[in-house]
């Protein structure tokens, strides 16, 4: 219906004035041109012309109706809107519209030195807080010059926390996997489970989320006593309940039935729209950035990339729950490869201090105020650095003018560039299978929005 | 990167921390990224943009000459395991820019987030609109001169 004819339409006239972001939303068919149709399609299926002609006999507005969904729907994870054109049951089009969540924290990111830079970016994509501090410390040091100097302990406690980390979170999409497919016990176990993990992290970092503990130059404290037995304790007990997830889910003719030929991605359009994570290894492709461009030690332990065939829900659901199962035998061989030593480096440039020397020396106390007040320079340059998170790709490009605070701290978050392969995979399946194919995407709207 | 590909172009090139980085002119940003597509570099990562208005006497190779704009977008290629990063300089009195939704269309949202934060409009991109702000929103906050903070809120049903 368009706004600008009299008469009855002044009631959705005055509907439309409530709702405040038409432009950004999926536009009617007829509003539509068949070029744009098939650009849209065309582009990233690399169809030829005469391939997506057939996109443009497509049923006219009458028979069409388009429906919100979300941002407040329990299946969006977070403040996800989707805009589906339906015909029926069956999904013709589908627009994300984000930025529900949008804080500006890029900006907030150069506003804050390099000290205080983890504390902001932890808060980004919140169910991989780690990783993401990870990455951002990894260019840190980059730009520093000091990516070599990192003392090993603090380079395997990295890791540690990095694999629980994924751990942790794909824990967590075992739960909302499960319920958004009508599997609701599933949400307690998995977020059992995942607790288990997050409990360990309090004892480590003192928080269970965004915890700032990964940060330019090592970790912010080394690992308490009796760390070894709490990841002991996790690699004893969470074997067994993967166990029960397969009982519960893998085997069972409904789970397979949900997912299995839901939401397919080729690889070809996975690689085309930049889709990376568990998303990119379902459709076949190898690529693992900590096997394919190793950073920390990922080099020195054994492990497998786990890779989809069919690109389809059931294969990303099943890759997540093989990572976890990798991501152990990941953390048994960092327990049994743990050095001693320091956890963060000795420079004093980007080091405070030990406690106990500002008790009795005017010098150290001086140089604690001032890498807390003033933080410390970093040289002019430009640097991207990219780690696997449990989602994709997340990189992190700074720019700096060799001041304290980074001119410009982007964060390539891999949710952001994911959720753009909803429509591909939405396309022509039916409305019940977009709970699906959302939940199998595993999107954290914190990281998309920023 | 296949030896002499961005030279045959007549493009800079510099190495920044050990990562190759490439500084083509607008008017070889899409020629050079569809050769980089052809070389193998089959995944467009990342774009983004910085605005450079405080920050003019950055180091650049020879050639290049500053201007306040900059979009960079990092490529990957699979097969060889590597990476390129592509910097391209754009003036303040003309924001626009080709954009690579033909070549990759994963950089749709990109490009999007670069036009909502940095005022930065991209060619014959099929969808130009604010991503992250609100439609009515002014201004774009990732640049220099937009201050942290100017307006608390900003929704169209308050300003009505």
């Amino acid at each position: 219906m368009s706004a600008d004819t009299d008469g009855d339409t002044g009631f959705y006239r005055r509907f439309q004035a409530g709702t405040s972001e038409g432009e950004q939303g999926l536009r009617p068919r007829s509003e539509v041109t068949a070029q744009e149709l098939m650009r849209e399609v065309g582009a990233v299926l690399r169809m030829s012309e005469s391939d997506v002609a057939h996109l443009a006999d497509l049923p006219d507005d009458d028979e069409t109706m388009i429906i919100n969904m979300g941002p407040q729907h329990p299946s969006t994870h977070g403040v996800l809107r989707l805009m589906l054109e339906l015909q029926g049951e069956t999904v013709l089009r589908c627009k994300p519209v984000i930025g529900y969540l949008h804080t500006g924290m890029e900006k907030t990111g150069e506003q804050l030195t390099y000290a205080q830079g983890s504390t902001n970016v932890t808060r980004m994509d919140y169910v991989s807080p780690l990783a993401n501090e990870l990455v951002f410390s990894m260019a840190t040091e980059k730009l520093l010059g000091i990516a070599d100097d990192i003392p090993d302990r603090a380079v395997w406690i990295r890791m540690l926390l990095a694999e629980l980390n994924r751990m942790s979170s794909h824990l967590l999409f075992m739960a909302t996997n499960g319920m958004d497919l009508g599997a609701v016990s599933m949400m307690i176990y998995g977020w059992r489970e995942r607790e288990e993990v997050l409990r360990f992290f309090q004892e480590v970092t003192g928080l269970r989320m965004n915890h700032n503990y990964i940060r330019p130059g090592g970790v912010a404290a080394d690992l308490p006593a009796g760390w070894r037995d709490g990841v002991l304790n996790l690699l004893d007990m969470i074997p067994d309940r993967l166990d029960e997830y397969d009982i519960l889910m893998t085997g069972q003719p409904i789970w397979r039935e949900r997912l299995q030929g839901v939401g397919v991605i080729t690889p070809t359009e996975a690689l085309a729209l930049g889709a990376t994570g568990p998303i990119l290894r379902s459709a076949g492709v190898e690529w693992d950035l900590r096997r394919d461009q190793p950073y920390l030690h990922y080099d020195e332990v054994d492990f497998d990339v786990v890779v989809g065939s069919f690109g389809d829900c059931f294969d990303r659901y099943a890759i997540r729950l093989a990572e976890i199962r990798e991501s152990m035998k990941i953390v048994r061989q960092i327990l049994d490869r743990m050095p001693g030593g320091d956890y963060r480096i000795q420079d004093k440039k980007v080091t405070p201090p030990p406690r106990a020397r500002i008790d009795e020396s005017m010098e150290a106390l001086i140089h604690h105020f001032k890498i807390f007040t003033e933080g410390f320079k970093v040289p002019e340059g430009e640097a991207y650095v990219a780690v696997e998170s449990p989602r994709g790709e997340i990189g992190c490009y700074i720019a700096s003018d060799g001041s304290a605070n980074p001119y410009r701290m982007h964060m390539r978050d891999p949710s952001f560039v994911n959720i753009q392969c909803l429509p591909h995979m939405m396309r022509g399946g039916l409305v019940a299978d977009a709970v699906a194919v959302i939940s199998s995407v595993d999107p954290v709207l914190g990281g998309v929005d920023r | 990167m296949t030896p002499g590909l961005a030279e045959g172009l007549g493009c800079s090139t510099a190495e920044s921390h050990g990562q190759q980085v490439l500084f083509p002119s607008r008017e070889q940003y899409l020629v050079l990224i569809g050769a980089l597509a052809d070389d193998g570099y089959s995944m467009c990562v990342d774009l983004t943009g910085v605005d450079y208005l405080e920050y003019p006497d950055r180091v650049l190779p020879e050639g290049v000459e500053a201007e306040r704009f900059e979009v960079v977008v990092n490529l990957l290629d699979i097969g060889r395991r590597c990476r390129v990063r592509v910097r391209v300089q754009i003036p303040e009195a003309d924001t626009s820019l080709a954009s690579l939704f033909d070549l990759y269309p994963g950089t749709e949202a990109m490009e999007r987030e670069v036009f909502d934060m940095f005022g930065v409009a991209f060619d014959s991109h099929p969808d130009l609109t604010r991503i992250l702000m609100p439609e009515d929103w002014e201004g774009h906050p990732l640049r220099k001169d937009y201050d942290v903070g100017r307006i608390p809120v900003q929704f169209k049903e308050v300003r009505q």
